[in-house]
């Protein structure tokens, strides 16, 4: 890999391991004060209160680790699997310039108590405009780092008809597409209601419309999340176990599928909401059932060539397959890991989706209990996962303390059992989400146990990060460079491209259909929402 | 496209799954009557204190057996409080909000909605057994969150 390359993905990388670092060094004290163990005061005075944390930890984590990592995983499968270099570099710096401002406005902002509204910020809570600028210079840096990629791609299309793009650069190429729509609802959301509210431009706001906008970006945002770990299962852990990926073409059909069902379908995060007319709620629910099919797809292909893998290293009966795979290697077993956790998030999720069902844990613990098991370690400990490899390719180092990278693996899954079993559990009691619950108006005798439940997972997720922090540290740090060049675990297939039929490689009627499916799914409510605009509020400081 | 035969069998299992799992959301909010809130009326929080219904919260009983809650959530309460009723009783709470959004989800129940300035929320639900039951505000609302709850009192 070319120096400017690597310089520009080791930044995007390292800037996200040092957003998580912080996000989630805040993650214990939240599950401790759970289980009312309250270490708040040793933050004073950085920070004043469980809600200023709670931001950080969300804004940190959810929105600042997981997007420019991402950048830096699809540069990083772009160059990589094309083997050329990034085409409109300039424009992708420039994109990277704008996410670290994004990062320095929304962390300063947020560190000097100037914007505790949470990661969701809903509207009429008012911070200050810089945090709001920061973010956005966050989404829009990400846009033009995804242009270059695409125009990237673009020009190895042109070069070589008839070749399938290779699946790493395919399925991080889909999620930069379905990222650029997705990010349509909250980049409106801050430019025309926001921002110009913030600034006193506007004197009030539609709380309702800044909702939906901002969910019909939350809900893809979780597939945004996904889809780089779903690259890493299909194309890399393959490789990593010793076998192939078990079908090329099914792997391609979910990525197109994730596209198409992941964008209309956010009203699900507002079964609750007054205002929403119910049948728009029932056609997202029905439209969020449909991105089950590429999800079970992808746990059949992922589970079948990691079978065969186990199979061809001696592993026999229904089960003896999974002892079989490289589970001394920390990348594997933090990838195995996660997909197992992600079993239990899925159906969890399917719960959630049903409006029904859903009314009894809406906005309880339930829900942080849940993401979770999904992108806090389906998506984070995969990408732990990835770093275990990557780190060491972009500083030609060997990984140091091995061990330790594994038993981080290991304390992250256990602890995660402990913190998710107790959140969810709360929730199921009727506790709701955002309440710090030692110094709360309301207890019950019921929620003890599982508070304390919390409070332990929270506890074991501390080691598994400080573990984890320190083999990176180790490795970054050492001095010694790896005598060889550090493998990039690209696998093949069984079912290889060659056998894909061609359409499931055409682009433009996949993203037309997802398009329309978005307008179908957003236009109508949306015009509506907007013709008869219900801006009835000022800002309200409320911290 | 070459499709391996378990995985033809596994899709048509998804599938079916899927089409099970649609007839039972159908079936819960359409059957069942499980109702989700919908399409609702605006306010002015501007104007709660002047213009009726909201200039007057509290309990009515509107006819036998059957209440209105008019309730305003405010940063960090609920008024009323306090909603007593007897054992039996159809209540449709109707609510909104003076300031930011706040959230209401009362114990063991699903009685579980968003509070969002400008938008009325309403729903209704029947109260059988007598007892006290709490409500939260379960949306951030500012620093005062954890402190905003209310209880039902269900009486014999
Ligand atoms: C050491 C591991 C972690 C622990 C112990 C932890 C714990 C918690 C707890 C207790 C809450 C608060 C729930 C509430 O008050 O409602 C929370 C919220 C949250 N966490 Fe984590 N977390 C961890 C890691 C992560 C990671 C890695 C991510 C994402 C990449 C993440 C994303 C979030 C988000 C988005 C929220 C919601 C914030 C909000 O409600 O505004 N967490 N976490
Ligand atoms: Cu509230
Ligand atoms: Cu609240």
């Amino acid at each position: 890999m070319i120096n400017r390359e690597r310089t520009f993905i080791t930044f995007q990388v390292g800037l996200a391991l040092a957003a998580l670092l912080v996000g989630t060094l805040l993650g214990p004290f939240q599950a401790l004060e759970h289980s009312k163990i309250d270490l708040y005061p040793l933050l004073k005075p950085l920070i004043s209160n469980y809600y200023q944390g709670l931001t950080i930890h969300g804004v940190l984590n959810a929105l600042v680790f997981t997007t420019l990592f991402i950048m830096g995983f699809h540069t990083f499968c772009t160059i990589n699997g094309l083997n050329r270099r990034l085409k409109w570099f300039g424009l992708a710096a420039t994109g990277l310039g704008f996410m670290v401002l994004g990062f320095i406005l929304a962390g300063t902002t947020m560190f000097l108590n100037q914007a505790t509204v949470l990661y969701t910020f809903y509207p009429p809570m008012k911070a200050t405009p810089w945090f709001y600028i920061g973010l956005t210079s966050l989404i829009v840096g990400s846009w033009m780092i995804g242009w270059s990629q695409l125009a990237t791609l673009a020009e190895w299309k042109k070069e070589n008809p008839g070749v399938k793009t290779p699946l790493i650069t395919m399925g991080c190429m889909v999620n930069t597409i379905l990222w650029q729509l997705a990010t349509l609802g909250i980049g409106i959301q801050m430019l025309v209601l926001v921002i110009p509210w913030a600034l006193n431009l506007t004197p009030a706001t539609d709380a309702l419309l800044n909702r939906v906008l901002f969910w019909f970006t939350g809900h893809p945002l979780v597939y945004f999340w996904l889809l780089p770990a779903y690259v890493s299962w299909y194309s890399l852990l393959p490789r990593q176990v010793e076998g192939k990926l078990f079908s090329d073409p099914l792997a391609r059909l979910s990525f197109w599928g994730f596209l198409i069902f992941s964008t209309p379908v956010g009203f699900h995060h507002q079964f609750a909401d007054p205002g929403v007319p119910v049948v728009w709620k029932y056609i997202h629910a029905l439209l969020t059932f449909l991105v089950v099919i590429p999800s079970f797809m992808t746990a059949f292909t992922v589970i079948a060539s990691l079978e065969r893998a186990g199979r061809k290293k001696g592993g026999t009966g229904l089960f003896g397959w999974i002892s079989r795979l490289n589970w001394k290697n920390p990348s594997v077993s933090a990838q195995l890991l996660s997909g197992l956790i992600f079993f239990f998030g899925g159906i969890g999720g399917i719960i959630n989706a049903s409006g029904s069902l859903n009314l009894v844990i809406h906005n309880t613990t339930w829900v942080p209990g849940h993401f979770h098991l999904t992108v806090a370690t389906a998506t984070t400990l995969t990408f732990m996962g990835i770093t275990f490899w990557l780190v060491p390719h972009l500083s030609r180092k060997n990984l140091k303390l091995p061990k330790i990278a594994l038993a981080s693996t290991w304390t992250w899954f256990i602890g995660m059992i402990f913190f998710s079993l107790g959140m969810h559990w709360l929730g199921l009691l009727g506790a709701p989400r955002r309440v710090p619950f030692s110094t709360a108006s309301y207890d019950h005798p019921s929620w003890h146990l599982p508070q304390a439940l919390t409070g332990i997972g929270g506890a074991i997720l501390l080691v598994a990060a400080t573990l984890y922090f320190i083999s990176i540290f180790a490795t970054i740090l050492s001095k010694e460079k790896a005598a060889a060049p550090i493998e990039i675990p690209i696998a093949e297939a069984e079912i290889e491209p060659s056998h894909t039929p061609a359409w499931l490689d055409y682009w433009k009627p996949w993203i037309i259909l997802a398009i329309i499916l978005v307008i179908i799914g957003y236009g109508p409510i949306l015009i509506q929402m907007f013709g008869n605009i219900n801006a009835v509020s000022p800002g309200f400081k409320v911290w | 496209m070459e499709v391996n035969p378990y995985e033809k069998v596994w899709m048509g299992i998804t599938i079916t799954a899927i089409i099970l799992m649609l007839i039972a959301t159908v079936m819960a909010g359409f059957g069942l009557g499980v109702q989700l809130p919908g399409a609702s009326q605006t306010v002015d929080p501007k104007k709660l204190s002047s213009e009726p219904p909201f200039n007057q919260p509290g309990v009515y009983e509107v006819a036998p057996g059957k209440y209105q809650v008019i309730m305003i959530a405010y940063t960090w309460a609920f008024n009323p409080n306090e909603v007593r009723i007897p054992a039996g009783s159809e209540v449709t709470f109707k609510i909104t909000s003076r300031d930011v959004t706040h959230g209401m989800l009362l114990e063991g129940t699903n009685l579980n909605i968003m509070i969002i300035p400008g938008q009325i929320s309403e729903i209704t639900r029947r109260f059988d057994q007598p007892g006290t039951y709490l409500f939260v505000c379960h949306e951030y609302c500012g620093v005062g969150h954890q402190a905003m709850a209310g209880k039902v009192i269900v009486e014999p």
